[in-house]
């Protein structure tokens, strides 16, 4: 979504210096996340690669407007996280890992619920899920309940919850972890699908071989610190690898 | 304050809770079938047990006598009694239920009575057993007549009149109305039972919509909406409070069906003067009851929010759920005692205010004072407990604890 060659600034994630620290009783103070700053841009996949509890899913959290930043600032789509998250959350589709879904509602109903959440107009709302459905290729089982359907259908189900009001942000939280290879495949193919659409994509994972595959710019992430930052080829070249296996090591050691 | 926000949370969650077979059981089968049944079959197999143990003639023994043919032939001859062959080991044949009571008489006891002497007739029973309790009752009723006979006896053989013994009498009158007698009985009990209802409605679906959230990991997913968390919170808590009224008065319609239908079946077996009791019940108390109950069903529906909201897991939120309930349940016991009377510092104690003031309201006593102020504080600790629950939903540590 460029406007003369200039990149929309409305769609835009940017952070700046952000920190979020957790009192923990035997550890004392944690920083979970340590003065991260970067910016994801609409049409591109930004990667946040880290291992677990590297602070990834925290940073997500930040974003989504789920947690307060301790310091530092969250801008999305031109809001300030703190000053204005209904905003943000009304802009971003929040995917997590594992499905979460209402197992007593029907695909439909679920789908309906976090339309309506989502202020979607009753009028528009059918349209939308008409829309969602056909996309998806859930007309078999839209009235089925969740806890009836197999991994791969609720998978969909909690796709098209995310994207049923159409939100211009799409956050990943791990979304391939414990899938079988099809459904994985599936939502792979889903995230590439939000960038052809111009959506601002970010994307956390542990797994390298996703995040070369599928990701324009890169961030790695180790205890709450982003250490560097870049398109694949730069990062290659700074680390002189081709592999981002090796890359993210030496990131992690610290070496050049 | 977002209105539709909070209509689509608690239809949601009142959808979601109604397809839920342990909802449906909590809310429905229990109070509408489990209670009254429980009630009816109790009060059922009580009456019949005591009936049964008043026409059952106990088997007694009697020690010692032997010198004594006169008070012997009387008891073996009385109605009430079943006498057995007397052995040595007479405790033991009471504490074994094979006789209910025994009766020990002194040496001479008929020569003692002639003479004028005094003599000691010893009982024995098992307190608390109440078939020995009858069978001890029985002696003891026969001889407190031969102790009155024989009195009566000495008088005449003295020439005194026996009227001597009498010289005055004594009647008394009670001036409870019925409805005040109903009140005591059952005043107590109600808010009790209502209070444990409002607790097992809301138990389940509080626990449900926020440990249980968290545990699938939808509660993340909510939390995303552009929804404020007042409002996701406040329709949650709507929902809980439905289920708990609902509970209540599933249970109370249902119990009262249960008291008709009882009123019928047992007219024959069981007192008259308590059925009547039963049915001068005040309506107006009744429903100064319900109304008196209703901040209470606030204040509990709030409290085991935060019980699930604190909690990571379902498991971990019954766990602290279960002593809870205990805790609440005991001003309710409190009030419930005899003796315990509403006064001004007892009526800003949560629960027992609740409790001691519906128990005078269903005896048809209104203390317009006591019941401003009660109203008043429940609301107070009602609006605290919801508080503290929104309160809860904001904070990022209680919702991610990990």
């Amino acid at each position: 979504m460029r406007v003369h060659g200039e990149v929309c600034p409305i769609l835009v994630i940017e952070t700046h210096q952000l920190t979020k620290t957790f009192r923990d009783r035997k550890r004392g103070e944690v920083r979970a996340v340590d003065g991260i700053s970067f910016r994801c841009e609409p049409g591109r996949i930004y990667g946040l690669l880290g291992a677990n509890g590297a602070g990834k899913t925290t940073t997500l959290r930040l974003l989504a407007t789920l947690l307060k930043p301790s310091s530092g600032t969250v801008r999305v789509a031109g809001c300030d996280a703190v000053r204005e998250p209904e905003k943000i959350r009304a802009r971003i589709g929040f995917l997590s890992t594992g499905t979460a879904l209402y197992g007593r509602l029907t695909a439909r109903e679920t789908v309906e619920y976090f339309g309506r959440l989502h202020g979607v107009d009753e009028d528009l709302l059918q349209g939308r899920l008409r829309e969602v459905f056909a996309t998806l290729g859930m007309g078999e089982f839209e009235d089925r309940r969740c806890d009836k359907l197999s991994s791969g259908m609720k998978q969909k189900v909690s796709i098209a919850r995310t994207l049923v009001h159409d939100p211009p942000v799409m956050i990943f939280d791990e979304p391939t972890l414990g899938l079988d290879v099809m459904t994985a495949r599936t939502i792979v193919q889903f995230i590439r699908d939000c960038r052809q659409q111009g959506k601002t994509v970010i994307v956390s994972t542990h797994v390298m071989s996703e995040a070369e595959k599928l990701c324009d710019r890169i961030g790695i992430i180790d205890r709450g610190r982003l250490l560097v930052e870049g398109t694949l080829a730069e990062l290659r070249t700074q680390y002189g690898a081709t592999e981002l296996e090796d890359i993210f090591v030496r990131a992690v050691e610290g070496r050049p | 304050m977002n209105w539709r926000a909070i209509r689509i949370v608690f239809g949601k969650e009142l959808r979601d809770s109604l397809r839920d077979r342990r909802t449906i059981i909590s809310m429905i089968v229990v109070p509408v079938l489990a209670i009254p049944l429980l009630m009816f079959g109790l009060g059922t197999l009580m009456v019949k047990t005591m009936t049964k143990a008043r026409q059952e003639i106990p088997h007694v023994m009697i020690i010692g006598g032997e010198d004594s043919p006169k008070v012997l032939s009387a008891l073996r001859a009385a109605k009430s009694l079943q006498i057995v062959p007397a052995t040595a080991d007479f405790t033991n044949q009471i504490v074994e239920k094979r006789v209910r009571a025994v009766v020990k008489l002194p040496q001479d006891f008929d020569a003692a009575i002639t003479r004028g002497d005094k003599a000691e007739v010893e009982i024995y029973g098992y307190q608390g057993e109440i078939k020995s309790e009858f069978a001890a009752e029985n002696l003891n009723g026969f001889f407190q007549n031969l102790r009155d006979a024989t009195v009566r006896e000495r008088l005449e053989s003295r020439g005194v009149p026996v009227e001597v013994l009498k010289p005055f009498t004594i009647q008394r009158q009670n001036v409870a109305p019925p409805a005040k007698v109903a009140g005591n009985l059952l005043g107590g009990m109600l808010p009790y039972i209502i209070i444990i209802l409002c607790l097992t409605g809301a138990m389940y679906p509080a626990l449900d919509v926020t440990a249980g959230e968290k545990e699938r990991g939808t509660m993340e997913t909510i939390l995303c909406c552009p929804v404020g968390r007042t409002e996701l919170v406040l329709g949650k808590f709507l929902m809980v409070l439905t289920a708990s009224i609902s509970t209540v008065v599933l249970a109370l319609l249902s119990m009262g069906a249960t008291f008709q239908f009882a009123k019928r079946v047992l007219a024959n077996s069981v007192p008259r003067e308590a059925l009547r009791t039963i049915a001068t019940v005040d309506i107006g108390g009744l429903a100064g009851v319900f109304l008196m109950l209703l901040p209470v069903a606030v204040m509990l529906s709030a409290a085991l929010l935060m019980v699930g909201l604190f909690s990571k897991s379902f498991r971990e939120a019954q766990s602290y759920a279960g002593p809870l309930m205990l805790v609440m349940i005991v001003p309710a016991i409190a009030a419930m005692l005899p003796g315990v009377e509403l006064n001004a510092s007892l009526a800003v104690v949560p629960l027992v205010n609740v409790s001691l003031v519906c128990k005078e309201m269903i005896a048809g006593t209104w203390h317009w004072n006591y019941i401003l102020l009660i109203f008043g504080s429940a609301c107070l600790y009602a609006a605290a407990a919801l508080a503290v629950a929104v309160w809860m939903f904001h904070r990022e540590e209680v919702l991610f604890r990990s």
